[in-house]
């Protein structure tokens, strides 16, 4: 394996104990990397949600009726017997104590740890609005929560929704509710939507479609109070004093890391988790990784939460590793998403939306084709990539990012309609080539 | 396990890799119906790179740690038990273009009608031909620009 070494792993008098709290994609990526070196150890998967492993990047895709829940499952049902791992689902850990090397959930059950990963996410912000206690208000990061708009959408034949959030799962949501034929008006408190990932352009594209689909988007503003009537919602209130008649509210805003947990137990915690490279947190033999970790993000060139599947899965992988002694250290994360609006694409990868100010902007806009491409250099290194529309060479971008190559010479390949390994830097190109051992 | 090897000095850009290739994947596996009536629903997964007169056949890499399973939402990227190959399950595939956005080697590839009459999204890669003993690509290489070899893991990157 590579970037692996082996270390001296302390004899213990008996088998090591592992405890993983959490069961998404951390938790996965921690048990794939253990088990590919360890047999032995004894592992254990807390989790609050009762549900086997599925995706959460999947819901908006369950909710818009593209897929059957089945396949929702991230992994098979098998996978805790097939990886000797022990299940406590719908069970959620109230307590972690570090110098007992327990945790206890709600049920007063107690685990003992050698090691522990706490791979706790986020949960959504859900503002202190006045009147949310009523039926037809949802939030939309869990599978219950899919399950239960659908049920109520179905059951009150829901019509027009209103989606808080003009973020990644605010339009995740949109998209999928738009499919679903619901009318939608989503209310984003920033000037843009998908302003965190998109520049300007991109956004407006973005925002275009949503509007050419007959979603009313609202900008600078959001809902200051919500309307009911029986227990049911009737509609909401915006800041600019418009009112809107809905049967359906979604939260989207986005989510905040449990750290509660960690904070109590005295682990250094910021906004998330901190960690190290290993995924170490401040106490010996405690992990944390995926959303609710603040880990290195080599773009920025600091620790941040970056709260995305594929940081989960390899932040999970490294701690997993890490825990039965493979000294695997994680070169780092970069902040990247893929949304799709109205079947058009949109890829942003690290810091796409820089300003012009202090970098080098490359960027070809067909705004009526949907196209769109913004390149960001620093000191001749691309540091980020906004592509809109045709997105196939994405991961070619993405590879120079993360692997901090200097394009000083190739920038107008870089705008190539398909961007050839051929003009970048031969050295490079062979290290991509040459396959075995990439890690980027 | 075996690796496609790339040899650039002996490629002469003839894309015969690609035209093989879409036909190993294409639902007749006849090189005229293949082009005829299924051009729109299978890919060449694998493409030739070019740049004046030089060129080489691209395909997935087969990564030892592959960026796109850990990408992978749905679980479709996986390494396949018995070939050890990284491939995409279609059927569970649903066209997030995650994979796509962390390939280094650009080999994934969006197939808008994978699905067939369907029309369903998905991302297409190279399978090394369903552990096929020389996969399509490199035994219809007229000039060994791609061979099929053992190739042992990488020596560690520090």
């Amino acid at each position: 394996m590579e970037n692996t070494r082996s270390v001296q792993t302390p004899a213990l008098d008996q088998t090591p104990r592992i405890v993983i709290v959490g069961n998404s994609a951390t938790a996965v990526g921690a048990v794939e990397a253990l088990r590919k070196v360890d047999q032995s150890a004894e592992v254990t998967v807390i989790s609050a949600e009762p549900h086997m492993i599925y995706s959460r990047p999947m819901l908006s895709h369950y909710l818009a009726g593209e897929i059957e829940r089945p396949r929702l499952a991230y992994r098979g049902a098998d996978f805790y017997a097939r990886h000797n791992v022990r299940p406590v689902l719908d069970d959620a850990v109230v307590r972690i104590d570090p110098q007992a090397h327990s945790v206890t959930t709600a049920s007063g059950q107690t685990f003992g740890w050698d090691k522990l990963l706490i791979a706790t996410g986020g949960s959504p912000i859900i503002p202190p609005l006045p009147g949310l206690d009523v039926e037809g208000v949802y939030a939309f990061t869990r599978l219950d929560d899919a399950l239960a708009i659908l049920e109520y959408a179905r059951k009150r034949e829901a019509r027009h929704a209103v989606v808080i959030g003009g973020g990644m799962i605010g339009i995740k949501a949109t998209d999928a509710l738009l499919k679903r034929g619901l009318r939608i008006s989503m209310v984003e408190l920033a000037p843009a939507i998908l302003a965190r990932s998109l520049d300007e352009v991109a956004s407006r594209m973005m925002s275009n479609l949503l509007v050419d689909a007959g979603v009313e988007v609202l900008l600078e503003n959001t809902v200051t109070e919500v309307r009911s009537s029986e227990g049911r919602l009737t509609g909401v209130v915006l800041r600019d004093g418009r009112q809107i008649a809905c049967d359906l509210l979604v939260f989207g805003i986005g989510v905040r890391p449990n750290a509660g947990l960690a904070r109590e137990a005295g682990l250094k915690v910021n906004q998330g988790i901190v960690v190290d490279h290993a995924m170490r947190t401040s106490h010996e033999g405690i992990y944390a990784a995926g959303d609710v970790a603040e880990a290195y993000d080599l773009v920025v060139d600091m620790n941040r939460i970056v709260a995305i599947w594929p940081n989960a899965y390899r932040q999970g992988a490294t701690a997993g590793a890490h825990m039965v002694g493979v000294e695997r250290v994680d070169p780092g994360g970069v902040a990247m998403n893929t949304v799709e609006v109205c079947g058009v694409p949109a890829i942003s990868v690290g810091n796409g939306n820089a300003p012009e100010e202090g970098h080098q902007v490359l960027a070809e806009c067909d705004e009526r084709a949907h196209r769109y491409k913004r390149m960001v250099l620093r000191d001749g290194r691309l540091v980020g990539v906004i592509l809109v529309g045709d997105i196939n060479r994405a991961g070619v971008y993405t590879g120079l990012i993360r692997n901090r190559i200097d394009v000083s010479g190739c920038e107008d390949a870089l705008l190539n309609e398909r961007i050839s390994l051929l003009s970048l830097p031969d050295q490079y190109r062979k290290h991509v080539v040459t396959g075995a051992g990439i890690e980027v | 396990m075996k690796r496609i090897v790339i040899h650039e000095e002996h490629c002469i850009g003839c894309r015969l890799c690609e035209v093989h290739c879409l036909v190993q994947h294409s639902r007749s596996r006849d090189i005229i119906k293949a082009f005829r009536t299924e051009r729109d629903t299978v890919l060449p997964r694998v493409h030739v790179e070019e740049s004046g007169p030089i060129s080489f056949a691209l395909q997935c890499r087969q990564c030892v740690e592959p960026v796109c399973i850990e990408a992978c939402i749905s679980g479709a990227m996986h390494r396949d038990e018995i070939t050890g190959a990284v491939v995409c399950d279609e059927a569970k595939c649903v066209g997030c273009w995650m994979c796509i956005m962390v390939c280094p080697a650009g080999s994934i590839q969006q197939n808008m009608t994978g699905g067939g009459a369907s029309g369903r999204h998905i991302a297409s890669k190279c399978d090394l031909c369903y552990g096929a003993e020389v996969p399509a690509c490199v035994a219809n290489c007229p000039n060994e620009a791609l061979t099929y070899e053992e190739v042992p893991e990488a020596a560690p990157q520090e």
